[in-house]
């Protein structure tokens, strides 16, 4: 369960603490859990919402000003909602000697957005992240659950055309490697 | 694994790690079912991890029933049905697609595999590491047995130190010491860490070792457990690596199935257990005590030490930590002994390390060699050399704490005092090339923008030192740079190595240092002529066309975002510097490379 | 208690196992520069200014984490460390507005002490400085995170005295800051209003707020930076003007801790107070109370005289009158109920010999042991 990248499936409504009394319960005893009571809160909801940290905060014991420092101090935290699909490109050394500036500006040219946006229509948002290991294939992003690597500027076009449709419908996987 | 063992006549492994999939061996396994079924082959299919030829993913391996194998690179889906139609079926092997083959380790591409020694991945795209079954089968988990079953933990220890391992996580301290010290250290809480938190840009071992072989670490950290007297072990594993993490939970499980983690481990009266620890995405949680700070739920900010975790670590109780790549060579060392460790690499540096081949070199992917090996056995025997048959420049090893060596040290042995002496640091084992398009300046601008984005702002030197010699370095390769600029950057370098809490601010001037160090001249080149001879600065170049070579194909005008390359089709094109914002789109796309940037 | 020797500096110093470097370097009146070490705080080793060689070491050590061995053979000063120094103090100027004659810190800003120390008028390292909102949104606490030097005092007291945490570090790295959670003013956080981060702040970072618009505190500002200037201790600095009742030592009266107050007056009107660190029972913290509780002492509603009631109104009367008229109705009452019918209350608020006093007369004089105070205020 906790693997399962649900980026681009439907996320909780922070309204609805349902899924989060579930991810408390099952940490309650655990001490120093606070990190991934965070993260499986942020695979179920899609975000850090405050009502969300305060509740964790409340009920696992910890002070807000902790949950909140511990939030904005780890990078795969995010206090905003993120669009269906989230693309991360990634900027580790082997991808930035093959040119992954270019790509990024081309993916927010593409998009319209600045790295850290989001779509207004929610589709995609942009994130530029630390090496993904995958750096054979640089330079690399990754879209939802799919990577795509030896990307050029020119192969973005194509690349987000996949994932442009109608939401919910699931792009081939990366087979962009040509 | 080889020979395929359960009477098929072929046995056909598609290599499934993140670099595999990330190349398309997903349509390549469901192409491979696909055909298997509807071709009605006799096949045994099975999954391995990455095997390190991550410059030919997908990769296939097709064994016969004695156990010779064929390795295929470049597969996708479309290519599934003659692979099988030729090798399976008619039995002939398809020359042009091979990268390796058992009976011929030179052939094409193999002397990439044929020039190492691989130890730490001994499994690695051999076994599927989704079954401990296979891990079993070829000796796996034996050395733990014999370890719990008929030693005692200070032998244990006695062969680790004879070994002569050292740190594989940077540090490069010997292991049988720092296992000696958990041990001694009184309490009878204690904990055992695995970092798998590799951070390091360019560097992705464990990740292929946490793919491809999961249970040789786990078994690693059994036997450490048991050395030094911990119960509970953790392994704090990146985010980034799902894959990894994934398999870890399927191997720990199946773990807890056989008995071999939980209580009295092969019927010792020996307990531990291991829990997965997903890191949240901090750099800076590769050092020990923030690593630590992560795990007890704080942010991952960095202690002073001593006190030592091996003193006083996890939640205050003694902890040894130990980096993947560590942990996966001990199983060899108990199982083979540590003499014969020993009698791998140099005099202060034993047995064997894995770099990451990755840049400007022709084969990209995990190469494990032992200490000794020159830089140039390993950028060119193994890695092939340059890739585009440009010139080799410098090679970056050790990532963003490490430095960068000049063409004239490639005859330095790989050995941890010799690269330290050098300039740069075995580090992590990143090793990116560069070649003569690789701006220095521009590259130790990148490593210290990546630090200081992940400096965690805790101590002085390294928030806001490594801030203002970002921004000098920024200025220089903008053009803006000052005459006393290299002297400020010197200065601020000492400082922050002297001042800072860690050694991620301890080090991250290290690529400022060796690029100065060996490039200086492209410094001053920078400043004083605002000239970028790597073609790589965008404020200091300007882009042109070679008319001698322009086919006039007008690629480069379609990818063009401000219109500023014309041109008759056919004929040789041109780009207006007025117009031209630099951003090389079209120097990736033409073909003839006929865009010149200097 | 186990003694451990070791030599700072060439000097011959013992102390007890367990002490610091910097613990046993200030007990022998050697300074080493600080910034985020506090005596009441557990040390944090952020600043790096303490850094000192020690012989055989493999780096610096900070003097405020580093325990001391036996033996060990320190040094708290050489060129190198006071290069390393000087860099550290430009940086954190690199990025802190050097305007110290318009803040009320000037004059008590370690900050301010270090670079003039180093000789440090601005940076020769420039770049980009953080342009953080003044927060003023409470009549106590005023925070200016352009001044802040991320020592982190101001967490560690809150969490660890108070036990509140109003603060944590938010973000990483240059862009960290000791803030609120998403920046909320601090009536909205558990903030109780002790003011114990401004009592720790190095800098002018977290500063106290009453009276700033009374025009008093810039008074006191205008003669701090005068002691600053002339490089004069502020008490030297009121003996020469006259002004001898600058500062008074006190003991809080609101309750029975005892903490000591140091009340800075001007004019005859108390301006702030604060407390000694290390001294007395409470250590140099405070609670809101002890703080900010202190505008009652000029206030214009304070009675001055006594009031009688006449004819259901309050009148004013002459201490004589009033006192004549108080016995006289207690001597009645005793005669006619007994000394049992009457009982004393006292406040917590008076001083122990006033309250020694009341007992006393309600014991020796009225006869009953029917004496109690209102405990707490």
């Amino acid at each position: 369960m906790e693997h399962e990248c649900t980026c681009s499936t439907k996320f909780a409504d922070v309204d609805d603490l349902r899924p989060l009394e579930e991810i408390i319960e099952r940490y309650g005893s655990e001490k120093g859990a606070l990190i991934p009571l965070l993260q499986e809160a942020q695979d179920a909801y899609g975000y850090l919402d405050e009502k969300i940290m305060r509740e964790i905060a409340k009920r696992a014991g910890y002070q807000f000003s902790q949950v909140f420092g511990v939030a904005t101090f780890f990078a795969q935290f995010r206090l905003k909602p993120i669009g269906e699909y989230l693309i991360k490109v990634c900027h580790g050394t082997a991808c930035h000697v093959a040119g992954a500036t270019q790509i990024t500006d081309e993916v927010a040219n593409q998009l319209g957005i600045k790295e850290g946006e989001t779509t207004p229509d929610n589709k995609f948002t942009l994130e530029s992240v630390m090496c993904l290991g995958a750096c054979a294939l640089a330079p690399i992003m990754v879209v939802g659950d799919d990577t795509h690597g030896k990307l050029k500027p020119t192969s973005i076009k194509k690349v987000l055309k996949h994932y442009a449709g109608p939401s919910g419908s699931q792009a081939s996987e990366g087979d962009d490697a040509e | 694994m080889s020979g395929n063992g359960n009477g098929h006549a072929y046995k056909v492994v598609l290599g499934y790690g993140t670099c595999g999939i990330a190349a398309g061996a997903t349509a390549v396994k469901e192409a491979l079912e696909q055909e298997v079924e509807s071709g009605g082959y006799d096949v045994d299919l099975d999954i391995a991890g990455c095997m390190g030829l991550c410059f030919k993913e997908p990769v296939v391996e097709i064994f016969d029933r004695d156990g010779c194998s064929v390795v295929y690179g470049d597969i996708t889906a479309k290519k599934v049905p003659q692979l099988l139609e030729e090798h399976v079926g008619k039995g002939q092997v398809i020359e042009d697609w091979v990268v390796k083959k058992s009976e011929d380790p030179n052939a094409c591409d193999g002397d990439f595999l044929a020039n190492q020694l691989r130890v730490v991945l001994r499994n690695c795209g051999k076994i599927n590491p989704e079954s401990i079954e296979e891990y079993i089968e070829i000796g796996g988990y034996e050395a733990a047995r014999k370890a719990l079953t008929s030693m005692t933990p200070e032998e244990v220890i006695d062969e680790v130190s004879t070994s002569g391992i050292r740190g594989r996580g940077g540090a490069g301290f010997p292991t049988g010491t720092k296992w000696g010290f958990a041990r001694k250290s009184p309490g009878d809480e204690k904990y055992l860490i695995c970092n798998a938190d590799e951070g390091d840009p360019g560097a992705f071992m464990d990740r292929s070792v946490l793919e491809g072989d999961p249970h040789t670490v786990l078994e690693g950290m059994i036997l450490a457990g048991f050395a030094i007297g911990a119960r509970q072990g953790y392994i704090y594993c990146r985010a980034e690596y799902p894959l990894a993490l994934k398999r870890l939970d399927i191997a720990i499980e199946e773990c807890h199935q056989k008995g071999f983690l939980g209580e009295n481990i092969f019927g010792s009266d020996w307990s531990f257990d291991v829990k997965v620890k997903k890191g949240a995405g901090a750099f800076v949680c590769g050092e020990e005590t923030a690593m630590m700070a992560s795990i007890e739920g704080q942010r991952g900010m960095p202690k002073p030490r001593p006190p030592f975790p091996a003193n006083s670590g996890l939640w205050g109780k003694p902890t040894n930590i130990n980096n993947v790549e560590t942990f996966a060579a001990i199983p060899w060392i108990i199982a083979e002994g540590g003499e014969k460790y020993a009698d791998i690499g140099t005099e202060k540096s034993k047995g064997t390390k894995v770099f990451c081949l990755a840049g400007k070199v022709r084969r990209t992917g995990l190469a494990e060699v032992p200490m000794g090996y020159t830089l140039r056995q390993v950028i060119f025997d193994v890695g092939g050399g340059i890739a585009g048959g440009r010139e080799f420049k410098a090679v970056q090893m050790g990532g963003p704490s490490g430095g960068c060596l000049p063409a004239e040290k490639l005859d330095t042995q790989v050995d941890y005092d010799q690269i330290t002496a050098a300039g740069a640091i075995i580090g992590s084992g990143g090793m990116i090339v560069a070649d003569n398009r690789t701006c220095m300046v521009d590259l130790a601008r990148y490593f210290l923008s990546f630090t200081q984005d992940e400096s965690c702002g805790k101590c002085t030197p390294c928030r806001i030192g490594t801030k203002r010699m970002l921004e000098i370095l920024e200025r220089i390769c903008e053009g803006k740079g000052e005459p006393e600029d290299i002297e400020k950057l010197q200065i601020l370098a000492g400082d922050i190595k002297d001042a800072s809490l860690c050694a991620l601010g301890g080090t991250a001037p290290n690529p400022v240092l060796t690029t100065l160090r060996y490039f200086k001249d492209e410094y001053e080149d920078h400043i004083l002529n605002h000239k970028c001879a790597a073609g790589s600065c965008p404020a200091l170049i300007t882009l042109y066309i070679d008319a001698e070579t322009c086919t006039g194909c007008a690629a480069c005008v379609k990818v063009c975002p401000t219109d500023a390359i014309t041109g008759e089709k056919k004929e040789p094109h041109v780009i207006d510097a007025e117009a031209c914002i630099r951003c090389k789109m079209c120097l990736s796309r033409c073909p003839s490379e006929s865009i010149i940037a200097e | 208690m186990e003694q451990i020797k070791v030599e700072i500096d060439g000097l011959a110093c013992e102390a007890p196992k367990g002490s610091t470097i910097l613990d046993i370097a200030r007990a022998n009146g050697i300074d080493i520069p600080t910034l985020c070490y506090d005596p009441r705080l557990s040390p944090y080793g952020a600043c790096r200014l303490c850094l000192v060689e020690v012989e055989g070491a493999r780096a610096l050590l900070p003097a405020c984490c580093a325990k001391a061995d036996d033996g060990m053979v320190i040094q708290t000063t050489n060129e190198k460390l006071e290069r390393i120094r000087k860099t550290l103090v430009e940086l954190l100027v690199s990025d802190h507005p050097m305007e110290c004659q318009g803040c009320s810190k000037s004059g008590r800003c370690e900050l301010q002490r270090l670079a003039d120390k180093y000789g440090i008028t601005e940076s020769s390292f420039t770049g980009e400085v953080h342009e953080y909102d003044l927060h003023r949104e409470n009549p106590f606490v005023m925070r200016d995170y352009n001044k802040c030097i991320m020592c982190g005092r101001c967490i560690r007291i809150c969490r660890e005295v108070q036990g509140v945490g109003v603060y944590d570090f938010v973000n990483r790295g240059f862009k960290a800051v000791p803030g609120t959670p998403y920046d909320r003013p601090m009536q909205e956080t558990p903030c109780e209003f002790c003011g114990q981060c401004i009592s720790t702040c190095p800098t002018g970072a977290i500063k106290a707020r009453p009276y700033e618009d009374f025009g008093r505190v810039a008074a006191l500002d205008m003669l701090r930076n005068a002691c600053a200037y002339f490089k004069m201790p502020e008490e030297d600095m009121m003996k020469a003007l006259g002004l001898e009742s600058w500062v008074t030592r006190t003991t809080c009266a609101y309750c029975g801790c005892g903490c000591q107050l140091d009340i800075h007056v001007i004019d005859n009107k108390i301006v702030e107070i604060t407390s000694p660190v290390m001294v007395g029972s409470g250590q140099g913290n405070l609670c809101v109370k002890g703080r900010f509780g202190y505008d009652f002492v000029s206030s214009s509603e304070r009675l001055t005289r006594p009031l009688i009631k006449k004819k259901g109104k309050f009148e004013e009367a002459e201490w004589d009158e009033a006192l004549s008229l108080v016995a006289k109705k207690l001597g009645d009452t005793k005669k006619k109920s007994g000394p049992d019918s009457i009982g004393v209350l006292s406040s917590a608020r008076a001083t122990n010999e006033d309250n020694y006093l009341i007992q006393k007369f309600a014991r020796a004089v009225i006869g009953t042991n029917n004496v109690d105070h209102c405990a707490r205020l």
